[in-house]
Protein backbone atom coordinates (compact mmCIF):
# COMPACT_ATOMS: atom_id res chain seq x y z
CA UNK A 1 0.00 0.00 0.00
CA UNK A 2 1.79 3.49 -0.62
CA UNK A 3 0.24 5.17 2.19
CA UNK A 4 2.25 3.01 4.47
CA UNK A 5 5.52 3.39 2.02
CA UNK A 6 5.06 7.33 1.82
CA UNK A 7 4.26 7.56 5.48
CA UNK A 8 7.62 5.06 6.32
CA UNK A 9 9.69 7.48 4.24
CA UNK A 10 8.38 10.65 5.84
CA UNK A 11 9.90 9.00 9.72
CA UNK A 12 13.29 9.10 8.22
CA UNK A 13 13.09 13.03 8.09
CA UNK A 14 13.77 12.76 11.86
CA UNK A 15 12.45 16.01 12.80
CA UNK A 16 9.99 15.80 15.77
CA UNK A 17 6.26 17.02 14.30
CA UNK A 18 5.19 19.43 16.95
CA UNK A 19 7.27 21.19 19.41
CA UNK A 20 4.92 23.74 21.74
CA UNK A 21 7.79 26.55 23.35
CA UNK A 22 5.76 27.97 26.71
CA UNK A 23 2.65 28.22 24.64
CA UNK A 24 -0.23 30.25 26.40
CA UNK A 25 -3.71 30.85 25.16
CA UNK A 26 -6.22 33.16 26.55
CA UNK A 27 -9.65 34.40 25.19
CA UNK A 28 -10.72 37.24 26.00
CA UNK A 29 -9.20 40.45 27.04
CA UNK A 30 -7.57 42.25 30.85
CA UNK A 31 -9.25 41.11 33.69
CA UNK A 32 -12.09 38.90 32.16
CA UNK A 33 -9.83 37.22 29.76
CA UNK A 34 -10.11 33.31 30.44
CA UNK A 35 -6.16 31.93 30.21
CA UNK A 36 -6.82 28.54 28.47
CA UNK A 37 -3.25 27.42 28.58
CA UNK A 38 -0.24 28.88 30.06
CA UNK A 39 3.42 27.83 29.65
CA UNK A 40 2.67 24.55 27.64
CA UNK A 41 6.00 22.53 26.59
CA UNK A 42 5.20 19.79 25.04
CA UNK A 43 6.80 17.95 22.11
CA UNK A 44 5.65 14.95 20.14
CA UNK A 45 8.18 12.46 18.60
CA UNK A 46 8.16 11.18 14.77
CA UNK A 47 5.65 8.28 15.28
CA UNK A 48 5.14 8.35 18.68
CA UNK A 49 1.66 8.20 20.24
CA UNK A 50 0.98 10.35 22.63
CA UNK A 51 -2.05 10.87 24.65
CA UNK A 52 -3.39 14.17 26.48
CA UNK A 53 -6.10 13.59 29.88
CA UNK A 54 -7.33 16.27 31.71
CA UNK A 55 -10.78 17.32 33.06
CA UNK A 56 -13.16 18.89 30.99
CA UNK A 57 -11.71 22.80 30.81
CA UNK A 58 -8.20 21.94 30.80
CA UNK A 59 -7.84 23.66 27.07
CA UNK A 60 -7.27 19.75 25.94
CA UNK A 61 -9.34 20.88 22.47
CA UNK A 62 -7.69 24.43 22.65
CA UNK A 63 -3.99 22.66 22.45
CA UNK A 64 -5.43 20.84 19.23
CA UNK A 65 -6.92 23.55 17.72
CA UNK A 66 -3.41 25.53 18.23
CA UNK A 67 -1.76 22.55 16.45
CA UNK A 68 -4.31 22.11 13.81
CA UNK A 69 -3.92 25.86 12.57
CA UNK A 70 -7.45 26.48 13.44
CA UNK A 71 -6.70 28.69 16.47
CA UNK A 72 -3.62 31.50 16.81
CA UNK A 73 -2.07 31.21 20.34
CA UNK A 74 -1.33 34.23 22.02
CA UNK A 75 1.65 33.53 24.07
CA UNK A 76 4.60 30.94 22.98
CA UNK A 77 5.32 29.41 19.61
CA UNK A 78 4.35 25.83 18.11
CA UNK A 79 6.98 24.20 15.79
CA UNK A 80 5.24 22.32 13.20
CA UNK A 81 7.56 20.10 11.20
CA UNK A 82 5.01 18.29 9.63
CA UNK A 83 3.10 17.68 6.46
CA UNK A 84 -0.55 19.52 7.30
CA UNK A 85 -1.37 18.21 10.42
CA UNK A 86 -4.66 15.76 9.77
CA UNK A 87 -7.56 16.36 12.25
CA UNK A 88 -10.23 14.09 13.20
CA UNK A 89 -12.85 15.48 15.35
CA UNK A 90 -15.74 14.20 18.12
CA UNK A 91 -18.23 14.12 15.53
CA UNK A 92 -17.15 12.67 12.41
CA UNK A 93 -18.50 15.58 10.50
CA UNK A 94 -18.76 13.83 6.78
CA UNK A 95 -20.14 16.00 4.34
CA UNK A 96 -23.68 14.69 4.12
CA UNK A 97 -23.96 15.75 0.25
CA UNK A 98 -20.47 13.41 -1.11
CA UNK A 99 -20.48 9.64 -0.58
CA UNK A 100 -17.67 8.03 1.88
CA UNK A 101 -15.06 7.49 -1.38
CA UNK A 102 -16.09 11.95 -1.66
CA UNK A 103 -15.65 12.49 1.74
CA UNK A 104 -12.29 10.86 1.81
CA UNK A 105 -11.49 12.75 -2.22
CA UNK A 106 -12.58 15.81 -0.63
CA UNK A 107 -8.71 17.23 1.17
CA UNK A 108 -7.00 15.91 -2.66
CA UNK A 109 -9.73 17.66 -4.82
CA UNK A 110 -9.00 21.01 -2.63
CA UNK A 111 -5.34 20.58 -2.97
CA UNK A 112 -5.68 19.75 -6.83
CA UNK A 113 -5.00 16.09 -6.82
CA UNK A 114 -5.91 14.34 -10.32
CA UNK A 115 -9.08 12.32 -10.40
CA UNK A 116 -7.19 9.15 -11.20
CA UNK A 117 -4.66 10.02 -8.08
CA UNK A 118 -7.66 10.90 -5.94
CA UNK A 119 -9.78 7.77 -6.87
CA UNK A 120 -7.07 5.41 -6.16
CA UNK A 121 -5.98 6.98 -2.79
CA UNK A 122 -9.40 6.87 -1.92
CA UNK A 123 -9.80 3.15 -2.02
CA UNK A 124 -6.89 2.60 -0.41
CA UNK A 125 -7.61 4.45 2.36
CA UNK A 126 -10.97 3.25 2.73
CA UNK A 127 -9.34 -0.83 2.21
CA UNK A 128 -6.81 0.75 5.78
CA UNK A 129 -10.35 1.66 7.78
CA UNK A 130 -11.62 -1.64 6.31
CA UNK A 131 -14.94 -0.02 4.47
CA UNK A 132 -13.73 -1.16 1.00
CA UNK A 133 -16.41 -1.57 -1.39
CA UNK A 134 -18.83 0.98 0.74
CA UNK A 135 -17.30 4.13 -0.89
CA UNK A 136 -20.33 4.39 -2.78
CA UNK A 137 -22.62 4.93 0.33
CA UNK A 138 -24.26 8.02 1.85
CA UNK A 139 -23.19 9.47 5.00
CA UNK A 140 -26.48 8.46 6.30
CA UNK A 141 -26.30 4.94 5.52
CA UNK A 142 -23.47 4.38 7.58
CA UNK A 143 -23.52 3.80 11.24
CA UNK A 144 -21.67 5.93 13.88
CA UNK A 145 -18.64 3.70 13.91
CA UNK A 146 -18.40 3.50 10.05
CA UNK A 147 -18.62 7.20 10.04
CA UNK A 148 -15.71 7.77 11.92
CA UNK A 149 -13.56 5.44 10.38
CA UNK A 150 -14.51 7.45 6.87
CA UNK A 151 -13.95 10.88 9.06
CA UNK A 152 -10.45 9.03 9.64
CA UNK A 153 -9.72 7.63 6.50
CA UNK A 154 -10.48 11.43 4.70
CA UNK A 155 -8.04 12.69 7.72
CA UNK A 156 -5.49 10.81 6.69
CA UNK A 157 -5.92 11.92 2.90
CA UNK A 158 -5.44 15.13 3.86
CA UNK A 159 -2.12 15.17 5.51
CA UNK A 160 -0.41 12.05 3.26
CA UNK A 161 -0.97 14.97 0.12
CA UNK A 162 3.14 14.71 -0.47
CA UNK A 163 2.83 16.82 -3.78
CA UNK A 164 2.95 20.53 -1.36
CA UNK A 165 5.05 22.21 1.10
CA UNK A 166 4.62 19.27 3.72
CA UNK A 167 6.39 16.76 1.27
CA UNK A 168 8.97 14.56 2.79
CA UNK A 169 8.17 15.79 6.55
CA UNK A 170 6.61 13.50 8.86
CA UNK A 171 3.53 13.26 9.30
CA UNK A 172 0.96 13.91 12.51
CA UNK A 173 -3.04 12.91 13.18
CA UNK A 174 -4.60 14.58 15.64
CA UNK A 175 -7.75 13.29 17.17
CA UNK A 176 -10.00 15.39 19.45
CA UNK A 177 -12.32 12.92 21.52
CA UNK A 178 -12.70 10.52 18.24
CA UNK A 179 -14.52 7.39 20.01
CA UNK A 180 -16.33 9.46 23.14
CA UNK A 181 -19.68 9.50 21.28
CA UNK A 182 -19.68 5.91 20.10
CA UNK A 183 -20.84 3.69 22.07
CA UNK A 184 -19.00 0.75 24.07
CA UNK A 185 -17.91 -1.85 21.63
CA UNK A 186 -17.40 0.04 18.83
CA UNK A 187 -15.00 2.25 20.95
CA UNK A 188 -13.34 -0.89 21.91
CA UNK A 189 -13.07 -2.00 18.11
CA UNK A 190 -12.33 1.17 16.81
CA UNK A 191 -9.38 1.41 19.60
CA UNK A 192 -7.78 -1.45 18.55
CA UNK A 193 -8.01 -0.28 14.70
CA UNK A 194 -6.54 2.82 15.56
CA UNK A 195 -3.64 1.02 16.68
CA UNK A 196 -3.45 -0.98 14.02
CA UNK A 197 -3.37 2.00 11.08
CA UNK A 198 -0.80 4.11 13.52
CA UNK A 199 1.52 0.68 13.80
CA UNK A 200 0.55 0.50 9.31
CA UNK A 201 1.44 4.28 8.76
CA UNK A 202 3.94 5.24 11.31
CA UNK A 203 2.22 8.63 11.48
CA UNK A 204 2.42 10.66 15.12
CA UNK A 205 -0.79 10.69 16.78
CA UNK A 206 -1.74 13.55 19.31
CA UNK A 207 -4.85 12.00 21.21
CA UNK A 208 -7.54 14.25 23.38
CA UNK A 209 -9.16 12.40 25.59
CA UNK A 210 -10.85 12.24 28.93
CA UNK A 211 -11.08 8.72 29.60
CA UNK A 212 -7.99 7.53 31.31
CA UNK A 213 -8.39 3.97 30.78
CA UNK A 214 -8.39 4.95 26.80
CA UNK A 215 -5.69 7.42 27.11
CA UNK A 216 -2.86 4.45 29.20
CA UNK A 217 -4.48 1.35 25.98
CA UNK A 218 -3.41 3.59 23.64
CA UNK A 219 -0.50 5.66 24.25
CA UNK A 220 3.06 5.43 24.60
CA UNK A 221 3.03 8.26 26.75
CA UNK A 222 0.17 9.89 28.29
CA UNK A 223 0.45 14.12 29.32
CA UNK A 224 -2.08 15.17 32.00
CA UNK A 225 -3.13 18.84 32.13
CA UNK A 226 -4.74 20.75 34.44
CA UNK A 227 -7.66 22.98 34.44
CA UNK A 228 -7.83 26.66 34.31
CA UNK A 229 -5.15 27.13 32.95
CA UNK A 230 -3.89 24.11 31.20
CA UNK A 231 -0.40 23.33 32.25
CA UNK A 232 1.22 20.28 31.89
CA UNK A 233 0.83 18.77 35.45
CA UNK A 234 2.92 15.07 34.88
CA UNK A 235 3.77 12.59 32.43
CA UNK A 236 3.87 8.97 32.08
CA UNK A 237 5.62 6.70 29.93
CA UNK A 238 2.68 3.90 29.42
CA UNK A 239 4.46 1.85 26.34
CA UNK A 240 3.55 -1.60 26.05
CA UNK A 241 2.31 -2.14 29.70
CA UNK A 242 0.17 -5.44 29.73
CA UNK A 243 -2.07 -6.78 32.77
CA UNK A 244 -1.62 -5.75 36.15
CA UNK A 245 0.91 -3.03 34.93
CA UNK A 246 -1.37 -1.48 32.40
CA UNK A 247 -4.09 -1.83 35.04
CA UNK A 248 -1.41 -0.03 37.83
CA UNK A 249 -0.96 3.16 35.31
CA UNK A 250 -4.77 3.27 34.84
CA UNK A 251 -4.81 4.08 38.96
CA UNK A 252 -1.92 6.16 39.18
CA UNK A 253 -3.01 8.28 36.31
CA UNK A 254 -6.52 8.06 37.24
CA UNK A 255 -5.41 9.54 41.15
CA UNK A 256 -3.34 12.26 39.36
CA UNK A 257 -6.63 13.48 37.77
CA UNK A 258 -8.67 13.37 40.82
CA UNK A 259 -6.40 15.33 42.41
CA UNK A 260 -6.08 17.97 39.79
CA UNK A 261 -9.86 18.17 40.36
CA UNK A 262 -10.42 18.29 43.72
CA UNK A 263 -7.57 21.52 43.98
CA UNK A 264 -10.85 23.42 42.19
CA UNK A 265 -13.34 22.57 44.85
CA UNK A 266 -13.62 25.57 46.77
CA UNK B 1 -8.70 -8.25 22.16
CA UNK B 2 -5.82 -9.83 19.84
CA UNK B 3 -6.21 -7.32 16.42
CA UNK B 4 -6.42 -10.65 13.78
CA UNK B 5 -10.06 -11.08 15.86
CA UNK B 6 -11.22 -7.39 15.62
CA UNK B 7 -11.67 -7.34 11.78
CA UNK B 8 -14.41 -10.16 12.32
CA UNK B 9 -16.13 -8.09 15.38
CA UNK B 10 -15.86 -4.95 13.48
CA UNK B 11 -17.47 -6.51 10.24
CA UNK B 12 -20.35 -8.22 12.91
CA UNK B 13 -20.79 -4.71 14.11
CA UNK B 14 -21.14 -2.88 10.86
CA UNK B 15 -23.66 -5.22 9.41
CA UNK B 16 -25.33 -4.72 12.78
CA UNK B 17 -25.61 -0.79 13.21
CA UNK B 18 -26.08 0.03 9.83
CA UNK B 19 -28.98 1.71 9.63
CA UNK B 20 -31.90 -0.13 7.88
CA UNK B 21 -33.39 1.26 4.44
CA UNK B 22 -37.19 0.99 3.81
CA UNK B 23 -38.56 -1.41 0.87
CA UNK B 24 -39.36 0.64 -1.86
CA UNK B 25 -42.96 0.60 -2.50
CA UNK B 26 -43.82 -0.88 -6.21
CA UNK B 27 -43.92 2.05 -9.29
CA UNK B 28 -47.41 1.94 -9.73
CA UNK B 29 -48.81 1.95 -6.77
CA UNK B 30 -46.52 5.29 -6.07
CA UNK B 31 -48.12 6.31 -8.72
CA UNK B 32 -51.53 5.68 -7.69
CA UNK B 33 -50.78 7.18 -3.93
CA UNK B 34 -49.71 10.10 -5.56
CA UNK B 35 -51.68 11.16 -8.15
CA UNK B 36 -54.80 9.85 -7.53
CA UNK B 37 -55.25 12.50 -4.26
CA UNK B 38 -54.78 15.60 -6.28
CA UNK B 39 -57.12 13.77 -9.34
CA UNK B 40 -59.83 13.29 -6.81
CA UNK B 41 -59.46 16.89 -4.96
CA UNK B 42 -59.74 18.81 -8.59
CA UNK B 43 -62.61 16.29 -9.61
CA UNK B 44 -64.70 17.34 -6.43
CA UNK B 45 -63.98 20.87 -7.47
CA UNK B 46 -65.41 20.89 -10.27
CA UNK B 47 -68.21 18.94 -9.38
CA UNK B 48 -68.95 22.16 -6.85
CA UNK B 49 -68.32 24.83 -9.51
CA UNK B 50 -71.04 22.85 -11.63
CA UNK B 51 -73.27 22.78 -8.77
CA UNK B 52 -72.58 26.37 -7.91
CA UNK B 53 -73.58 27.35 -11.39
CA UNK B 54 -76.64 25.05 -12.19
CA UNK B 55 -78.35 26.47 -8.78
CA UNK B 56 -77.87 29.99 -10.45
CA UNK B 57 -76.59 31.89 -7.58
CA UNK B 58 -74.98 34.11 -9.81
CA UNK B 59 -75.74 35.21 -12.98
CA UNK B 60 -73.94 33.57 -16.02
CA UNK B 61 -71.22 36.95 -16.44
CA UNK B 62 -70.21 36.69 -13.30
CA UNK B 63 -69.59 32.88 -12.76
CA UNK B 64 -69.25 30.47 -16.02
CA UNK B 65 -70.14 27.30 -16.80
CA UNK B 66 -67.10 24.80 -16.19
CA UNK B 67 -67.92 23.62 -19.62
CA UNK B 68 -67.39 26.97 -21.23
CA UNK B 69 -64.52 27.83 -19.38
CA UNK B 70 -63.36 23.77 -20.77
CA UNK B 71 -64.50 25.23 -24.43
CA UNK B 72 -62.09 28.43 -24.24
CA UNK B 73 -59.05 26.75 -23.25
CA UNK B 74 -59.75 23.79 -25.56
CA UNK B 75 -60.34 26.81 -28.35
CA UNK B 76 -56.84 28.02 -27.22
CA UNK B 77 -55.55 24.46 -27.75
CA UNK B 78 -56.93 23.78 -31.44
CA UNK B 79 -55.85 26.87 -32.39
CA UNK B 80 -52.54 26.48 -31.21
CA UNK B 81 -52.79 29.73 -29.45
CA UNK B 82 -51.79 28.35 -26.06
CA UNK B 83 -48.67 27.18 -26.95
CA UNK B 84 -47.43 30.98 -28.15
CA UNK B 85 -49.33 32.35 -25.14
CA UNK B 86 -47.54 29.69 -22.96
CA UNK B 87 -44.51 31.04 -25.28
CA UNK B 88 -43.92 34.66 -24.64
CA UNK B 89 -45.28 34.84 -20.64
CA UNK B 90 -42.81 31.36 -19.75
CA UNK B 91 -39.74 32.88 -22.08
CA UNK B 92 -40.02 36.09 -20.12
CA UNK B 93 -40.19 34.57 -16.38
CA UNK B 94 -37.27 32.16 -16.92
CA UNK B 95 -35.36 34.53 -18.19
CA UNK B 96 -36.17 37.03 -15.94
CA UNK B 97 -35.49 34.25 -13.35
CA UNK B 98 -31.98 33.66 -14.68
CA UNK B 99 -31.37 37.12 -14.68
CA UNK B 100 -32.51 37.25 -11.06
CA UNK B 101 -30.05 34.47 -10.03
CA UNK B 102 -27.05 36.28 -11.82
CA UNK B 103 -27.73 39.08 -9.38
CA UNK B 104 -28.82 37.64 -6.41
CA UNK B 105 -26.28 34.90 -5.70
CA UNK B 106 -23.18 37.15 -5.52
CA UNK B 107 -25.49 39.44 -3.36
CA UNK B 108 -26.45 36.74 -0.84
CA UNK B 109 -22.56 35.58 -0.98
CA UNK B 110 -21.84 38.58 0.14
CA UNK B 111 -24.47 39.55 2.87
CA UNK B 112 -24.03 36.16 4.42
CA UNK B 113 -20.16 36.58 4.56
CA UNK B 114 -19.29 39.99 5.17
CA UNK B 115 -20.71 41.66 8.32
CA UNK B 116 -20.94 45.34 7.16
CA UNK B 117 -22.69 44.07 3.94
CA UNK B 118 -25.38 42.07 6.23
CA UNK B 119 -25.79 44.75 8.00
CA UNK B 120 -25.95 47.58 5.77
CA UNK B 121 -28.19 46.42 3.28
CA UNK B 122 -29.32 42.92 4.71
CA UNK B 123 -32.46 44.21 6.45
CA UNK B 124 -32.80 46.37 3.25
CA UNK B 125 -33.02 43.41 1.07
CA UNK B 126 -35.50 41.36 3.22
CA UNK B 127 -37.40 44.35 3.60
CA UNK B 128 -37.88 44.54 -0.07
CA UNK B 129 -39.19 40.62 -0.29
CA UNK B 130 -42.62 41.87 1.65
CA UNK B 131 -43.02 45.01 -1.11
CA UNK B 132 -44.68 43.72 -3.49
CA UNK B 133 -43.44 44.16 -6.53
CA UNK B 134 -46.44 45.24 -8.44
CA UNK B 135 -45.88 48.28 -7.01
CA UNK B 136 -42.73 49.06 -9.25
CA UNK B 137 -44.87 48.70 -12.21
CA UNK B 138 -45.90 52.69 -12.40
CA UNK B 139 -41.97 53.32 -11.97
CA UNK B 140 -41.17 51.00 -14.40
CA UNK B 141 -43.30 51.97 -17.05
CA UNK B 142 -41.99 55.77 -16.71
CA UNK B 143 -38.13 54.52 -16.47
CA UNK B 144 -38.73 52.50 -19.59
CA UNK B 145 -41.85 52.94 -21.31
CA UNK B 146 -43.84 49.75 -22.20
CA UNK B 147 -41.58 47.38 -23.07
CA UNK B 148 -39.76 44.46 -22.06
CA UNK B 149 -37.26 46.11 -19.95
CA UNK B 150 -40.21 47.30 -17.86
CA UNK B 151 -41.43 44.02 -17.09
CA UNK B 152 -37.80 42.34 -16.29
CA UNK B 153 -37.47 45.47 -14.01
CA UNK B 154 -40.80 44.19 -12.07
CA UNK B 155 -39.23 40.57 -12.00
CA UNK B 156 -36.41 41.15 -11.15
CA UNK B 157 -37.15 43.09 -7.76
CA UNK B 158 -39.48 40.22 -7.12
CA UNK B 159 -37.16 37.31 -7.68
CA UNK B 160 -33.94 38.91 -6.42
CA UNK B 161 -34.71 39.31 -2.45
CA UNK B 162 -35.86 36.03 -2.11
CA UNK B 163 -33.29 34.15 -3.56
CA UNK B 164 -30.86 36.50 -1.98
CA UNK B 165 -32.46 35.34 0.74
CA UNK B 166 -32.99 31.84 0.88
CA UNK B 167 -29.23 32.01 0.17
CA UNK B 168 -28.38 33.76 3.08
CA UNK B 169 -30.17 31.81 5.48
CA UNK B 170 -29.01 28.49 4.02
CA UNK B 171 -26.06 29.74 4.54
CA UNK B 172 -26.46 30.26 8.13
CA UNK B 173 -27.91 26.80 8.93
CA UNK B 174 -24.93 25.47 7.89
CA UNK B 175 -23.33 23.43 11.11
CA UNK B 176 -20.33 25.63 12.10
CA UNK B 177 -18.26 22.24 12.47
CA UNK B 178 -18.30 21.47 8.61
CA UNK B 179 -16.39 24.85 7.35
CA UNK B 180 -13.82 24.03 10.58
CA UNK B 181 -13.60 20.54 9.33
CA UNK B 182 -13.25 22.00 5.56
CA UNK B 183 -10.31 24.26 7.13
CA UNK B 184 -8.84 21.56 8.65
CA UNK B 185 -8.54 19.54 5.66
CA UNK B 186 -6.84 22.55 4.03
CA UNK B 187 -9.52 24.33 2.53
CA UNK B 188 -8.66 28.55 1.69
CA UNK B 189 -11.12 31.09 1.51
CA UNK B 190 -12.08 30.23 -1.62
CA UNK B 191 -11.70 26.07 -1.59
CA UNK B 192 -14.39 26.86 1.81
CA UNK B 193 -16.80 28.59 -0.45
CA UNK B 194 -16.77 26.32 -3.19
CA UNK B 195 -16.40 23.35 -1.71
CA UNK B 196 -18.30 23.05 1.82
CA UNK B 197 -19.94 26.62 2.23
CA UNK B 198 -22.15 26.17 -1.04
CA UNK B 199 -22.85 22.80 -1.27
CA UNK B 200 -24.01 22.78 2.47
CA UNK B 201 -26.44 25.74 1.93
CA UNK B 202 -27.91 23.96 -0.99
CA UNK B 203 -31.02 22.82 0.68
CA UNK B 204 -31.81 26.17 1.79
CA UNK B 205 -30.90 27.99 -1.33
CA UNK B 206 -33.20 25.49 -3.16
CA UNK B 207 -35.93 26.90 -0.98
CA UNK B 208 -35.08 30.07 -2.27
CA UNK B 209 -35.25 29.07 -5.47
CA UNK B 210 -38.60 28.00 -5.23
CA UNK B 211 -39.43 30.91 -3.48
CA UNK B 212 -37.61 33.18 -6.27
CA UNK B 213 -39.52 31.51 -9.05
CA UNK B 214 -43.27 31.64 -7.65
CA UNK B 215 -42.33 36.00 -7.03
CA UNK B 216 -40.77 36.00 -10.10
CA UNK B 217 -44.15 34.30 -12.06
CA UNK B 218 -46.07 36.36 -9.61
CA UNK B 219 -44.36 39.48 -10.68
CA UNK B 220 -44.18 39.07 -14.26
CA UNK B 221 -48.26 38.21 -14.51
CA UNK B 222 -48.76 41.56 -12.56
CA UNK B 223 -46.80 43.27 -14.95
CA UNK B 224 -48.25 41.61 -17.94
CA UNK B 225 -52.04 42.60 -16.71
CA UNK B 226 -51.14 46.05 -15.87
CA UNK B 227 -48.28 46.70 -18.68
CA UNK B 228 -50.33 45.92 -21.80
CA UNK B 229 -49.31 47.00 -25.65
CA UNK B 230 -49.55 45.26 -28.69
CA UNK B 231 -45.71 46.15 -28.86
CA UNK B 232 -45.07 43.62 -25.82
CA UNK B 233 -46.99 40.50 -27.61
CA UNK B 234 -49.48 38.57 -25.82
CA UNK B 235 -49.20 36.83 -22.87
CA UNK B 236 -50.89 35.24 -20.35
CA UNK B 237 -50.86 38.10 -18.25
CA UNK B 238 -52.69 40.13 -21.49
CA UNK B 239 -55.14 37.35 -22.18
CA UNK B 240 -56.30 38.00 -18.75
CA UNK B 241 -56.56 41.54 -19.54
CA UNK B 242 -58.33 40.86 -22.99
CA UNK B 243 -60.75 38.96 -21.25
CA UNK B 244 -62.00 41.69 -18.67
CA UNK B 245 -61.70 44.33 -21.58
CA UNK B 246 -64.63 42.14 -23.50
CA UNK B 247 -66.38 41.22 -20.27
CA UNK B 248 -65.80 37.65 -21.10
CA UNK B 249 -65.63 35.77 -17.84
CA UNK B 250 -65.05 32.40 -19.02
CA UNK B 251 -62.28 33.82 -20.65
CA UNK B 252 -61.13 35.31 -17.62
CA UNK B 253 -61.32 32.55 -15.61
CA UNK B 254 -59.43 29.99 -18.56
CA UNK B 255 -56.80 32.72 -17.92
CA UNK B 256 -56.25 32.48 -14.60
CA UNK B 257 -56.25 28.50 -14.53
CA UNK B 258 -53.45 28.84 -17.36
CA UNK B 259 -51.75 30.96 -14.75
CA UNK B 260 -52.12 29.12 -12.68
CA UNK B 261 -51.33 25.61 -14.26
CA UNK B 262 -47.52 26.83 -15.45
CA UNK B 263 -46.74 28.27 -11.87
CA UNK B 264 -47.82 24.37 -10.34
CA UNK B 265 -46.24 22.72 -13.30
CA UNK B 266 -43.17 24.02 -13.28
CA UNK B 267 -42.70 24.07 -9.68
CA UNK B 268 -44.37 20.34 -10.08
CA UNK B 269 -41.85 19.39 -12.95
CA UNK B 270 -38.74 21.59 -12.31
CA UNK B 271 -38.35 22.36 -8.45
CA UNK B 272 -40.02 19.26 -6.71
CA UNK B 273 -37.61 16.39 -8.28
CA UNK B 274 -34.29 18.84 -7.83
CA UNK B 275 -35.67 19.41 -3.96
CA UNK B 276 -36.30 15.79 -3.59
CA UNK B 277 -33.09 14.97 -5.11
CA UNK B 278 -31.02 16.58 -3.20
CA UNK B 279 -32.78 15.86 0.01
CA UNK B 280 -32.73 12.16 -0.61
CA UNK B 281 -29.23 12.15 -1.53
CA UNK B 282 -28.30 13.62 2.37
CA UNK B 283 -30.93 11.47 3.91
CA UNK B 284 -33.30 14.22 4.45
CA UNK B 285 -36.60 12.26 3.06
CA UNK B 286 -39.55 13.51 3.77
CA UNK B 287 -43.13 12.25 3.00
CA UNK B 288 -44.57 13.95 0.06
Amino acid sequence: MTATIEARQAVTAATQPVRFHQVGKAFGQGRRAVVALDQVDLEVAVGEFVCLVGASGCGKTTLLNLVAGLDQPTAGGIEINSSRPAVVFQEAALMPWLTAAGNIELPLRMAGVPKSVRRTKAAELLELVRLGGLGDKRPHELSGGMRQRVALARALASTTDHTGSGAGKPSLLLMDEPFSALDAITRDVLQGELLRIWQATGTAILFVTHDVREAVRLGQRVVLLSSRPGRVVRQWDVNGLTGPAEIAAVDEVNAALRQVISSHAA
Amino acid sequence: MPLDTVGSVEAGLDALDTPVVEAKVSLPRRIVGRVLPPIVAIALFVVVWQILWAAAFWPEFKLPAPVDVGAQIWELVTTGEILSLFWVSVHRAVIGFAISLLIAVPLGLAIANITVVRRGIGPLVSGLQSLPSVAWVPAAILWFGLNDRAIYWVVLLGAVPSIANGLVSGLDQVPPILPRVGKALGAGRWGGIRYILLPAALPGFLGGLKQGWAFSWRSLMAAELIATSPDLGEGLGQYLHNGMSLSDISMVFAGIMLIFAVGVGIELLVFRPLENTVLRARGLTRAS
